[in-house]
């Protein structure tokens, strides 16, 4: 490298930069002011609409509006009053840089990664079943949640863990938390990882119970992703993005023949397949997924679900704008204010903010942001594009998803997401059930459901709970309008099952994995030989634990008789609130710690709305007398009935199912519990850590020391005047010198 | 900007997203920090990359 070369500034003169954004030029506050105005009417339209229909496209400018102002304005502030990145420190990925998972990666490339990462099926399924509350506050949630809660917890913990040299969230809460705080965050997660990769795994089990199509389809990307493993480690290696493609293909392949065979009378029969079945097919397969080597299933798995999610959500939103469907769900509904809603029971608070977990606030998403991305960031200054865009994005997914379920008839929704146990599971026992819960508008009839289910190839509609299968008729029925019409149907619902399917299997893998190293680490503190990940029965002990843990709950979700998804859903998003609590408290000792007690409102504000939520849905769930809402109200009701010598309660027929409603909610309600106890002794932890750290002043800081910054790149997508000179200068200088930023090392 | 360039700007999006440029650029840090010395060829590459993902597990969300 030539020395006579002196190095350009790493970051702009902040002053510059200050300048620049607040100028205020007339074509930007044109557009600016154009943008509030178009978010407000849109708002406006939403809201006040009553009795008529509303155009979907509404939803996208309400949703598209508040994102650009919020990442604009809040965003903006947030990084200038908490975060406070300075460019002219190296990031973990610069000054480690050790070309694997150390690396400064283009803040565009890193987006679609980390996006990639955070998004999958949660943001799906949420929006879906809240929906039975009707689109608003659903809507209003996911985009305001978002905006002052998710984004800002994956902002603040990408940035904050970025500081500590990517550590992850378990290792940050033992450092800010103590060994007490530490641990009980460590096994909360450990417990919620177990439950999530549980749900999940019901939802497709639910989404593929007698589906021949389905079965037949999702049970083909197996083998295609072993092919692809194979592939790529020894015939073509290293052609990702050609394998991709390749699987791409076959999928489809896989979609359309599933046609075929369920049309066939052997493969109709051969692949129709039971709930339980399935269910136990899954906890095979996620446990040799999880021992098999990484290469073979789990990395080209990985490959074709990031190739699809891409693909898919690009797709769905360019349908939603072309298509532009006419939505006559009401606006608040019915069982916004009831307590016993057919598809989640519980009133809107607090049930409507653990119903849509992901999409509006995702603490899961706090063990990607800890970890993965903070090693991959370029500069200090893009945490906030990527942390905090890249959770609009995922907020956005949750609007399509909320779009697509209310673009369908309201009778039809109910019929498929009323568990069986209500609907009796026939065509005209849940016709009769629909037409009785009395619905403004809704009027069902049996040849509704009886076209709709030869439209997508199956045999029947009715309780397809889970959120899936639904979300698949609603993009079925946008997606055909715009390309093939009714013929189509059939192919579009698949794919829409396939996708999530893919997604789901990805994560219970992935889950099932990341969970075994934990739990080796965590017995490794009391027998050594278990840190040692490469010793083969360690490994699988651990692997059988965890899932053993999560088969368990998906077992008993799939026999539970009072519906599983119904009941067991509420846990999944009570558990992913309380780990946004956990991951939140944690930002706010940190933030503490550095001094910053003008600006923690910022952290507070959303830390306690989700202590408040999942507390009170906890408490509800434990403590309610209404059999309906709480775990031990029915525990205790079944038990007695059985006392009594009664062989049926309420829906529930015969001993043996009572019984089994009787395990069921025992099991969800000290889950509740323990997740409860858990989730307190870490949010009283970091408000003992906050507190002295107000009194004390301290200064102690775990960050790691600075580095000078040695590379410089642009924040966001549309750089500034000053950001393009810099550019300009640094790649002069790369000329110069013939050396480049991807070869600048340490 | 043409049509060629597009394309070929969204591969490169793509090949990042989904890591299908790790060799690539293992390759220009290798020649930064350890030159003089011969690389990895790029089957051994992510045969390495392989051995390393085996113990390191990347999560993935809900």
């Amino acid at each position: 490298m030539s020395s006579n070369h002196t190095l350009p500034p790493s970051a702009v003169d902040p002053q510059v930069a200050e300048r620049e954004e607040r100028r205020w030029t007339p074509a930007r506050i044109i557009i600016w002011a154009a943008i509030a105005l178009l978010g407000g009417v849109a708002w406006a339209i939403l809201a006040f609409s009553r009795g008529e229909t509303i155009n979907a496209i509404w939803f996208v400018f309400a949703a598209v509006c508040t994102y650009l102002v919020a990442y604009r304005f809040y965003s903006k502030f947030i990084e200038r009053k908490v975060a406070k990145p300075d460019d002219t420190r190296a990031t973990p990925g610069e000054s480690i840089n050790n070309g694997r998972d150390f690396v400064p990666t283009d803040r565009r490339v890193l987006f679609g990664h980390h996006f990639a990462a955070i998004a999958g099926a949660g943001p799906l399924v949420g929006p879906v079943l809240a929906a039975q509350m009707g689109y608003l506050p659903g809507t209003i949630w996911i985009i305001v949640g978002v905006v002052l809660a998710g984004a800002v917890q994956d902002y603040l913990v990408l940035f904050f863990s970025m500081r500590r040299g990517g550590r992850s969230l378990g290792q940050m809460a033992r450092e800010e938390l103590g060994l007490i705080g530490g641990t009980a965050a460590l096994l909360a997660t450990l417990a919620i990882m177990i439950i999530i990769v549980a749900i999940l795994a019901l939802v497709v089990v639910n989404a593929l119970g007698e589906s021949a199509w389905g079965v037949y389809s999702v049970a083909l990307t197996i083998p295609i992703a072993l092919f692809m493993g194979v592939y790529l480690r020894f015939i073509r290696p290293g052609k990702v993005l050609e394998v991709s493609v390749i699987g791409f293909a076959l999928l489809m392949f896989a979609i359309i023949s599933g046609r075929w065979i369920a049309e066939s009378a052997w493969g109709a029969e051969f692949f129709h397949l039971e709930r339980t079945t399935i269910a136990w097919a899954i906890i095979i397969y996620g446990f040799i997924a999880a021992v098999l080597p990484v290469w073979l299933l789990l990395a080209p798995r990985d490959y074709l679900s990031t190739f699809m999610k891409i693909g898919v959500i690009a797709l769905l939103a360019v349908a939603i704008i072309v298509v532009r469907p006419e939505i006559d769900v009401p606006a608040v509904s019915e069982f916004a204010s009831r307590a016993d809603g057919p598809v989640v029971s519980g009133s809107l608070f607090p049930f409507l903010f653990v119903t849509i977990a992901c999409g509006a606030l995702s603490g899961f998403h706090a063990l990607i942001s800890s970890g993965t991305t903070p090693k991959l960031v370029q500069k200090e200054r893009q945490t906030r594009f990527i942390g905090y865009g890249g959770m609009l994005m995922e907020s956005f997914v949750a609007i399509m998803a909320l779009v697509a379920a209310i673009s369908i008839d309201r009778g039809i929704y109910f019929a498929m997401n009323a568990s069986a146990a209500a609907t009796g599971g026939t065509v005209e026992t849940a016709v009769q059930f629909v037409n009785s819960l009395g619905l403004a508008g809704v009027h069902l009839e049996p040849h509704m459901l009886t076209e709709l289910a030869a439209n997508v190839g199956e045999e029947s509609v009715v309780s397809r709970t889970g959120g899936a299968p639904t979300l698949a008729v609603g993009i079925a029925t946008i997606m055909h309008q715009w390309f093939g019409g009714a013929a189509m149907m059939g192919f579009w619902y698949h794919f829409a099952i396939m996708f999530e399917a893919l997604f789901i299997l990805t994560a219970v893998d992935a889950g099932t994995r990341v969970a075994r190293f934990m739990l080796q680490d965590t017995i490794g503190n009391v027998i050594p030989k278990f840190k040692d990940t490469s010793w083969r029965p360690g490994a699988w002990v651990c692997t059988a634990i965890m899932v053993a843990g999560w088969g368990y709950i998906l077992i008993l979700g799939v026999t539970d008789p009072l519906g599983g998804i119904n009941t067991f859903f509420p846990l999944f998003g009570i558990s992913n609130q309380l780990l946004a609590a956990i991951a939140l408290a944690i930002v706010m000792t940190i933030m503490a710690k550095r001094g910053n007690f003008k600006y923690l409102w910022v952290v507070i504000l959303p830390l306690a709305f989700a202590v408040v939520v999942t507390f009170v849905a906890s408490w509800q769930k434990i403590f309610s007398a209404d059999t309906k809402v709480g775990y031990f109200a029915n525990h205790n009701a079944y038990r007695e009935a059985l006392a009594n010598g009664e062989t049926s309660l309420g829906s529930t027929e015969g001993v043996e199912a009572m019984e089994a409603v009787v395990r069921n909610t025992g099991v969800q309600g000290w889950l509740s519990v323990i997740f409860l106890l858990l989730a307190i002794i870490v949010v009283t932890a970091a408000v003992v850590a906050t507190i002295r750290a107000r009194i004390s002043g301290s200064d102690e800081s775990t960050e790691d020391p600075y580095v000078a910054s040695k590379i410089y790149a642009p924040q966001g997508i549309i750089s500034t005047p000053a950001e393009k000179e810099l550019e300009a200068q640094w790649d002069a200088y790369y000329a110069a010198t013939g050396t480049s930023r991807e070869s600048a090392g340490h | 900007m043409g049509i060629a360039q597009r394309l070929r700007q969204v591969k490169k999006f793509m090949d990042g997203v989904l890591g299908a440029d790790k060799y690539d650029r293992y390759l220009a840090h290798h020649r930064a920090n350890h030159p003089g010395t011969a690389p990895m060829n790029e089957r051994e590459f992510w045969k390495d990359y392989s051995a390393w993902q085996e113990s390191n597990p990347q999560g993935r969300c809900c």
